[in-house]
């Protein structure tokens, strides 16, 4: 029976939910010394003087740096030339939270002590807090090499004001995708070792092997000396891709004093010091006729870069133009985009990164076009829709060529579990009670680009390549250990992996590990993000597996002295087909492929043992339909939701459980987005939502029940058929509660609402309309 | 940057006494009976107290005493303690049905019912069920016991009538038995505190106190007159936020407080029977 598809319980959990697992800050090896930064504390200033005196003079402290005591190291990896962010910045601070001196001391509580003695003179300069002030003429600069703080420009795509000119009808939006915190519960914890033998670092990372590529292209030392270890890790979101400044610090001064140095990011640095998410602003032109057809549409992206340009944030509005035309079959499609400086935290993945900023402003179109023109939004979808045989459909964009997917299909799979007349009506019925909620029904119509595997797609962010490694060795008691470089941070390959291979061996689900997160133990590796870890590493291991076992058939044809095609595998005994009685179990098999006496003609001890770099041809596209129910308390203000529908369509589902996991985690966090979290600055860039008092992440119990249903189109670029699903939650969710926030206001004339739809916001509007 | 906190000497009192005596005799000291509202404001340094002086082993403060008009509630009782007592839930109804609204199920394990009214929180649940039901303090010092009513209580932001040598000890709370109450808090996320609070009792003498509608903790002194008076609903509700100065933060300004005040005013008295 095969596993693909299997609700398997989680390997990972019995040790993770008795408060067994291994995180960097469970690792306390002897002479541990403890680091704690020192943060700035002004948006945008000139430092005058760092004293550290009172620090040094503290009994217990190892080192004070300041800016001066790195001179010789290079920037943060991954900054842009002239606008590097300095792992310490000596001259200017630019964030509140940019890096101003590190302190090490033998235990973490003189640390923190220390850090506090450190005293920083600053001379205030004026800041840009928003992209309206960096944009503004004779804005302050934040990088003297910059024109101005747009970091890069690129000008529509092409001229469409002559299908405008024509068009039946035009409408604009302009829209704000709130800058989100990544906030996974583990923050950025590193502890770097430096000895004799060379340096190990363990780090909360999703892509050990690319930050052990970039540790030793730093400090100029020998790739086989250095060590990355990522053991458990407790969440990332994308942010821990990100090469904080800190990683290399501890490394530094491990180098330096000679012992062991661990920094554990307080959740107060974590929400200005860790990369934040989205920070866009769109400008949408659309042109449609009575029908609701879409004939032309125009966007312009402003991403906010924060203080620092990273080569991922650069990357962020590309994927969204690339994925602006959502769904829909739209005749001509130009896009803009420009990256802006600001004095706040850089910008950089997070959870979908550009892709859940395209859905929700493509979506959103679509429902003002069906406001605009009386057209149900679900019929105008409909309309829009690239047909189920429309496939593969080049987009306007050269990234993006989608394969496959079935968008009317997951539309109508969604209607058979919302009762969308009697919603409607229930709408109208309310709306004539003046001391009844408002209801409002909002749809999306989701896709995303996942799977970041082929050739090129992540060599733009910095990477060694898109491959993803995998390696399958048989033991010689016929258990197998897959090696796997996808270092997952919570999303269950230890799991999935081993249904894979399974299947592939014949192996028993229980006699497979997976093991991963170590560069000394991985044959290289890329990383899990960008929803790549089943549809380019899974199907890795299913290659390995697959070449192993007709290895083991071999073996198995020269045991049982038949033809290797008569062998077939069942309960973990190789027989010959029709003949059950001719047996020789795996073990047998796998203990012999080590004797090289027992082996055929030309095999040689050891071959139960593949290496696989899986390349995949293209992206993947999980796609899906929501429908979010809302419930508004007329006289607060207040929005409820009160069901949310889900059709994901992510192929083939490996496991279930982990589907539904990744689903629901994702729309918690869409759901985030659109009522509750935003990172907020004041006008001098001073963060006022640094806390999780003020930073408003939601707890299971703020969050409704979720319907799922599913579709399922093959991926046509691997074999398993699996195109990933760890962000399309955070795709499809935000544009769905918008939708129907907007449906339940649309009778006061309401057009657009910015996210978060805040109880404050919404009584404003309900205010003004009396 | 947070979760570190300053260095402190940390002692234990085994009673009033013993505790009144470390107080007196340290600098800058200060009582850790819950920790839920002292201890965060350490780990992010805006509190640095010399000392801690653990009272939460003091027995004598944990108890719940009926004396007959008045239910005496130790000042160490936990929320969870109080959230599930069958007297509490008898003769102060309002008292028993906001302690389980408060924060968290961890929050009300550890949380005391003294640690939350002493803190003077504006934004705290509690104070509102002190006011709305007249209840009397009972603050103890080197002179012995002295009570103080709970509108004298609340002085200003994070600040009570508890002088630096003295314990709150106890709460007493009027019985109410059998009377309707009723508490509408509003919040973006379940487990905040309350963005506004309104709390009302109802009986033959009627409170209506307000959550973070000011500086510190207060009765609606004139809605609570209306409601005394036998003024309607609606004509209670539109008093609700008179003569207050209500905070702006990012959840609310001060009109959209005001409104809230009054919806919510309006919400309890219906909840409390009032029509």
């Amino acid at each position: 029976m095969s596993l693909i598809g299997a609700r398997v319980l989680r390997k990972e959990d019995p040790n993770l939910i008795t408060g067994q697992g291994q995180y960097v800050d469970d690792l306390a090896p002897a002479a541990c010394a403890f680091m704690a930064v020192v943060r700035s504390t002004e948006p945008h200033a000139r430092i005058v003087a760092v004293d550290t005196s009172g620090a040094r003079a503290m009994e217990g402290v190892l080192a004070v740096w300041t800016a001066a005591d790195i001179a010789t190291l290079p920037a943060r990896p991954s900054s842009l030339p002239g606008m590097d962010m300095p792992l310490i910045t000596g001259d200017v601070a630019r964030f509140v939270g940019d890096v101003i001196a590190v302190v090490v001391a033998a235990d973490r509580y003189t640390a923190a002590d220390a850090a506090e003695a450190v005293i920083v003179d600053y001379e205030s300069l004026p800041a840009v807090a928003s992209l309206a002030q960096a944009l503004a003429p004779d804005a302050p600069m934040i990088h003297p090499v910059l024109q101005g703080n747009t970091v890069f420009f690129q000008d529509y795509t092409q001229d469409l004001s002559a299908e405008f000119a024509a068009a039946p009808h035009t409408a604009s939006l302009s829209l704000v995708n709130n800058r989100c915190a990544p906030v996974p519960i583990e923050p950025n914890v590193v502890l770097a070792d430096w000895g004799p033998a060379g340096l190990t670092v363990w780090a909360a990372f999703q892509a050990p092997h690319h930050l052990r590529n970039t540790i030793a292209a730093f400090f100029g030392i020998s790739q086989d000396t250095t060590r990355v270890i990522a053991p458990d890790v407790g969440g990332g979101f994308g942010a821990k891709i990100n090469f904080a400044s800190e990683i290399f610090l501890a490394a530094a001064l491990s180098r330096a004093l000679g012992r062991p140095v661990k920094y554990t990011q307080t959740r107060s640095e974590c929400m200005v010091a860790m990369f934040h998410g989205r920070a866009q602003e769109h400008k949408v032109d659309v042109a449609f006729d009575d029908s609701g057809r879409i004939l032309a549409l125009q966007v312009q992206v402003t991403q906010d870069q924060g203080a620092y340009p990273d080569a991922t944030g650069m990357g962020l509005p590309v994927l969204t133009t690339a994925m602006s035309a959502g769904c829909y079959k739209i005749p001509k499609v130009a896009v803009s985009w420009r990256n802006v400086v600001t004095n706040t935290t850089p910008v950089a993945a997070y959870r979908g990164a550009g892709r859940p900023e395209a859905s929700y402003m493509i979506e959103r179109v679509i429902d003002l076009v069906a406001d605009e023109t009386g057209v149900d939004p679900i019929d105008v979808r409909k309309t829009n829709f690239i047909p189920a045989d429309g496939f593969p459909y080049q987009t306007h964009s050269p990234l993006a060529v989608y394969d496959s997917g079935n968008f009317a299909g997951a539309l109508d799979e969604l209607l058979r579990h919302v009762d969308y007349a009697a919603l409607k009506a229930e709408q109208a019925a309310r709306l004539a009670d003046p001391t009844a909620k408002l209801l409002g029904v909002g749809f999306s119509s989701w896709l995303e680009i996942a799977g970041f595997g082929p050739p090129g797609s992540l060599e733009a962010f910095g990477h060694l390549a898109s491959w993803e490694s995998a390696q399958v060795r048989v033991q010689p008691d016929g258990s197998a250990i897959i090696y796997t470089g996808a270092s997952p941070h919570g999303q269950g390959t230890v799991t999935t992996f081993a249904q894979i291979a399974a299947d592939q061996l014949g192996i028993d689900f229980d006699r497979i590990s997976v093991r991963h997160g170590d560069t000394a133990v991985i044959p290289q590796g890329i990383g899990t993000m960008g929803s790549r870890a089943v549809a380019v590493g899974g199907e890795g291991v299913k290659t390995a597996s697959t070449r192993v076992f007709e290895r083991a058939k071999k073996i198995a044809a020269h045991l049982l002295e038949a033809t290797e095609d008569d062998i077939v595998v069942e309960n973990e005994e190789f027989h010959v087909r029709g003949t059950p009685s001719k047996s020789v179990p795996w073990s047998q098999v796998a203990w012999k492929s080590f004797q090289p006496l027992e082996l055929p003609a030309g095999m040689e001890p050891g071959s139960l043992d593949a290496t696989v770099f899986q390349q995949v041809p293209n992206f993947s596209f999980p796609s899906g339909a929501y429908c979010c129910v809302v419930e508004i308390d007329r006289e607060t203000g207040r929005v409820e939701i009160r069901n949310m529908y889900l059709v994901d369509d992510c192929g083939t589902v490996i496991n279930p459980m982990l589907v539904e996991g990744q689903v629901h985690g994702g729309v918690a966090q869409g759901i985030a987005q659109a009522l509750y979290e935003h990172m907020q600055y004041d006008e001098s860039g001073v963060p006022r939502t640094a806390t999780l008092i003020d930073y408003l992440v939601p707890a299971a119990s703020d969050l409704p029940g979720y319907v799922s249903g599913r579709t399922v189109t093959l991926n046509p670029s691997n074999t398993l058929g699996a195109k990933g699903v760890g962000e399309s939650g955070s795709v499809g969710a935000p544009p769905a509660v918008i939708n129907a926030v907007v449906d339940a206001l649309s009778h006061l004339g309401v057009k657009h609402i910015d996210m978060p739809a805040t109880p404050q916001k919404i009584w404003s509007i309900l205010r003004g309309s009396k | 940057m947070g979760m570190i906190p300053a260095r402190f000497d940390y002692k234990q009192a085994g009673s009033v006494a013993e505790a009144l005596q470390l107080l007196a005799s340290c600098d800058d000291a200060k009582l850790l009976a819950g920790g839920h509202s002292l201890v965060p404001l350490m780990k992010l340094r805006l509190v640095s107290p010399s000392t801690l002086i653990d009272i939460s082993g003091i027995a004598e403060l944990q108890e719940i005493t009926d004396t007959g008009p008045v239910l005496r509630i130790g000042a160490l009782t936990r929320h969870r303690v109080v959230e599930r007592s069958k007297v509490v839930a008898q003769h102060v109804p309002l008292l028993a049905h906001v302690a389980a609204l408060v924060g968290d199920p961890q929050v009300r394990n550890r949380g005391t019912i003294g640690g939350s009214l002493v803190h003077g929180d504006p934004a705290a649940d509690l104070p509102s069920v002190a006011l709305a039901t007249g209840a009397t303090m009972v603050v103890t010092g080197a002179g012995g016991e002295r009570r103080v009513a709970a509108g004298d209580f609340f002085v200003d932001f994070l600040e009570t009538a508890v002088g630096p040598d003295e314990i709150l000890t106890a709460i007493e709370f009027p019985k109410r038995t059998g009377a309707g109450f009723g508490y509408e808090k509003f919040v973006r996320r379940s487990m905040d505190y309350a963005i506004v609070g309104v709390a009302v009792q109802a009986g033959d003498q009627p409170g209506i106190a307000l959550v973070n509608m000011g500086s510190a903790p207060r009765r609606a002194d004139a809605a609570s007159r209306a409601l005394a008076s036998g003024a309607g609903v609606d004509a209670v509700a539109a008093l609700a936020a008179d003569g207050t100065n209500p905070p702006e933060d990012l959840n609310a300004n001060a009109d959209y407080r005001r409104h809230l005040a009054s919806v919510l005013t309006k919400r309890a008295l219906l909840a409390a029977g009032y029509r």
